[in-house]
């Protein structure tokens, strides 16, 4: 085992009747780094963090959290929490009500300032003392991710945090998780905003028809992708136009925005596109905007995972 | 109980101790406004209800002890048990029990239940508990507050038991808290079932429905010509047996019998869910329920729990038939007549005269002769004799009876009118009707109590 490793999975295979959700899924973690994890709905993502909860044992494979082999369900070590399909709150009690129950059921010696204190982190202090019945989903979420910072987890399991999270929320849950990786927490999150696992992970699983179909870094993903399609807002469209025509692997996409004759789009790989750039500036044309028109991990999943989708 | 935080050293996974479990459980259930509600009205209504309908000139006389009301503050919480009995314990047990489960299925809160409890185990027994508590806590606010009502609206006077008798205020108040402990017996058997119908059949009306249900069909089978062991092998029948406390002595055995077998059935039905519950897998998002495996694990051990207690209870016992015999039904009249006329002849100012001296003798028929005098009924008819110190001749009175399948009857004076007919007496409390006009019996069901 290495030390470093929150998470360790080897072969791991789960099945539910006759379908088969997790078919010998390879994962390693390491410790303070918030790890994405990527697939189209069924892919066995839920399944995946239900195993890493405790909440269901792995038919076959070896599954090692914070140094310790997982055995029967709910045998997952002390320091491991979050949510699968949704945050667990009572809708009859309040956001702090939910909060000290929690604390009291677990019995920790905790600071008496420690509930007020998560509920800063995500950003529920103004309502702390009403009722989960009445908050929005974007609001159960951010609670639902202080209940599980309340145990101080050494590992965050978190299936599709960002859903409902308006720009604020969004913006006090990714202070969060940075901040927890930050102190070594390892966090596994599942989330199909792409742009959420960009600004969030260092790493990201992607994983279809339960199998990884990619595992690394996001640097990765991107240098091994195929070409991208980018935007460009240029000060003089006419001129990048032949530019683009004119680069050696760049193709102008007529295709997109065929309304907006400011905005070109090409299809190319990084290096062809970097020497796009450097003519643009040699010929004098300010580049205003450049930016993928899908992102790098989206146009990874899209790749990665029609295939097996239409392989089903 | 664990009172301790537990490690599993192999794994260092600390798992919820269950008292932390049950505390969280009541936190929940407390919180929750319905729980509350029926709370406050336990505890007030059946005070307000006994007060309100004790100063009122008609008396739920339909009821057993319902026309005692004017008379004795200990009748209405046995009115109000009597409802209960019918109503009330099975609809509180199916929100308390019938719900525990079902609501984190609704809520979707089963997964965060279980990473923070870390035990389903512990979750159940917690669960359980805390459903458990909150349903003696009804009851109680039911027994306490109709007895609360009745005692300060009427007065702590003396019972008129089942066969007549008088029981003292003291002997009345430990028999209507012994017949409210009695249905904890069937009331803990419905909780028992509402926990197996929340467990296997999730968020489906019809597990919170199941207790309420099954104490409906039990009902309807007691108003059936059911043999009496089939009767007395039902769970919900302690819900009536208590009757057998308010006679002299005291009808045990049916009670006994209905509680034995309503503890069999709560602890067999908790087993069963417990059971079901273990085996769920709870990664399983399109979980709604056991499904067919309820059906199998869950109803068909109790179909087969009737049948095995039927076949005891009818080997233990020497009942037969409908165990409404003419011998008992005669007895049970003459015992209650007897007691009656002397608390009528008090009442009248006459001279005292004991039972013994009266020696009461009663002849019943069914249908007019024409039947054979078995079984239940509204054609029973009996006649009563009995002899007055000093007078050689016998007095008689005719009544006509009601008996229910259950055993319970009711004996309607049919002359001479002014011994049983309808006129007023005076009371320590006021005017009351003549004790022998109406009143109500038991017969015992079982042959080896004598009624």
């Amino acid at each position: 085992m290495d030390a470093l490793l929150a998470i360790r999975a080897r072969g791991i295979t789960k099945c539910f009747g006759d379908v088969v959700a997790l078919d010998g899924i390879d994962l390693d973690v390491p410790q303070g780094q918030i790890h994405g994890l990527v697939g189209p709905n069924g892919a066995g993502k839920t399944t995946l963090l239900g195993l890493l909860l405790g909440l269901a044992v792995a038919d076959s494979g070896r599954l090692e959290v914070l140094g310790t082999p997982v055995g029967p369900a709910l045998a997952v070590p002390d320091g491991v929490a979050g949510f699968v399909d949704g945050p667990g709150l009572y809708p009859s009690l309040t956001a702090r009500q939910n909060l000290a129950a929690l604390v009291a059921l677990r019995g920790r010696d905790l600071p008496a300032t420690w509930i007020d204190d998560v509920l800063g982190q995500v950003g529920l202090t103004d309502v702390a003392d009403d009722r989960a019945s009445g908050f929005s989903l974007g609001m159960r979420q951010r609670l639902g991710l202080a209940a599980a910072l309340l145990t101080k987890p050494r590992l965050l399991v978190l299936d599709e945090p960002s859903n409902g999270l308006d720009p604020a929320g969004k913006k006090h849950v990714h202070n969060v998780l940075t901040r927890l990786a930050a102190d070594g927490t390892s966090v596994v999150l599942s989330s199909h905003r792409m742009d959420d696992l960009e600004a969030l992970c260092s790493e990201v699983t992607i994983v279809a028809t339960g199998r990884v179909v990619f595992s690394g870094p996001l640097s990765k993903l991107a240098a091994e992708n195929r070409e991208l399609d980018y935007r460009l807002l240029t000060s003089d469209p006419q001129a990048a136009r032949r530019l683009a025509v004119d680069t050696a692997g760049v193709h102008v996409v007529d295709a997109w925005a065929p309304h907006d004759a400011e905005v070109l789009v090409v299809r190319a790989l990084v290096p062809a596109l970097d020497e796009l750039v450097v003519r643009l500036v040699h010929a004098g044309i300010a580049l205003r905007e450049l930016a993928p028109v899908v992102s790098p991990l989206e146009a990874a999943f899209l790749a990665l995972t029609e295939p097996q989708e239409a392989n089903r | 109980m664990t009172t301790t935080s537990v490690d599993d050293r192999a794994t260092g996974t600390r798992r919820v101790p269950v008292l932390r479990g049950y505390r969280f459980e009541l936190v929940k259930l407390v919180s929750q406004w319905r729980i509350r509600l029926l709370v406050l009205a336990c505890w007030i209504a059946p005070a307000l209800f006994v007060a309100a309908v004790s100063q009122q000139s008609t008396l739920p006389v339909d009821t057993l002890f319902g026309r005692w009301m004017h008379a004795t503050g200990w009748a209405g919480p046995l009115v109000v048990l009597g409802f209960a009995g019918t109503w009330g314990l099975p609809l509180l047990t199916s929100v308390v029990a019938g719900d525990v489960f079902a609501s984190e299925e609704r809520l979707g809160t089963w997964r965060h239940l279980l990473v923070a409890v870390r035990s389903p185990r512990r979750i159940f027994a917690a669960k359980a508990l805390a459903s458990l508590t909150v349903i003696l806590l009804l009851v109680a606010g039911l027994a306490g507050s109709s007895a609360a009502g009745g005692v300060v609206a009427v007065g702590n006077q003396p019972l008129v038991g089942l066969d007549g008798h008088l029981l003292t205020p003291a002997d009345a108040a430990g028999k209507v808290l012994l017949a409210w402990v009695c249905v904890l017996a069937p009331t803990l058997a419905l909780a028992a079932i509402g926990l197996l119908g929340s467990v296997a059949l999730g968020r489906s009306p019809m597990g919170l429905l199941l207790p309420a249900l099954v104490a409906l069909a039990m009902q309807l089978a007691q108003m059936l010509p059911l043999p009496v062991a089939v009767r007395l092998a039902l769970p919900g029948y302690a819900f009536i047996a208590w009757n057998g406390l308010f006679t002299s002595p005291a009808q045990l055995g049916p009670l006994l019998i209905g509680i034995v077998v309503s503890l069999v059935w709560a602890v067999i039905a908790t087993a069963l869910a417990y059971l079901l519950f273990l085996r769920r897998d709870f990664t399983n998002l399109a979980y709604d329920g056991s499904g067919r495996r309820a059906v199998t694990a869950g109803v068909l051990p109790l179909v087969g729990l009737v049948a095995v207690t039927v076949a005891v209870v009818a080997a233990a016992t020497p009942a037969t038939g409908s165990g409404i015999e003419q011998d008992k039904v005669q007895r049970s009249v003459a015992t209650a007549f007897a007691h009656l006329y002397r608390m009528q002849t008090k009442q009248l100012n006459r001279p005292d005269v004991t039972e013994a001296q009266l020696k009461v003798t009663a002849t019943c028929n069914k249908g007019g002769g024409n039947v054979a005098a078995h079984g239940p009924g509204n054609d029973w008819r009996c006649v009563i004799s009995w002899h007055l110190p000093d007078v050689e001749a016998a007095g008689t009175a005719i009544y006509q009876l009601d008996v229910t399948a259950d055993g319970r009857f009711v004996a309607d004076g049919d002359g001479p009118k002014e011994v049983n007919g309808y006129f007023l007496v005076r009371t320590p409390t006021g005017d009351a009707p003549n004790p022998l006009w109406q009143f109500d019996g038991n017969v015992a069901l079982l042959p080896t109590t004598k009624g």
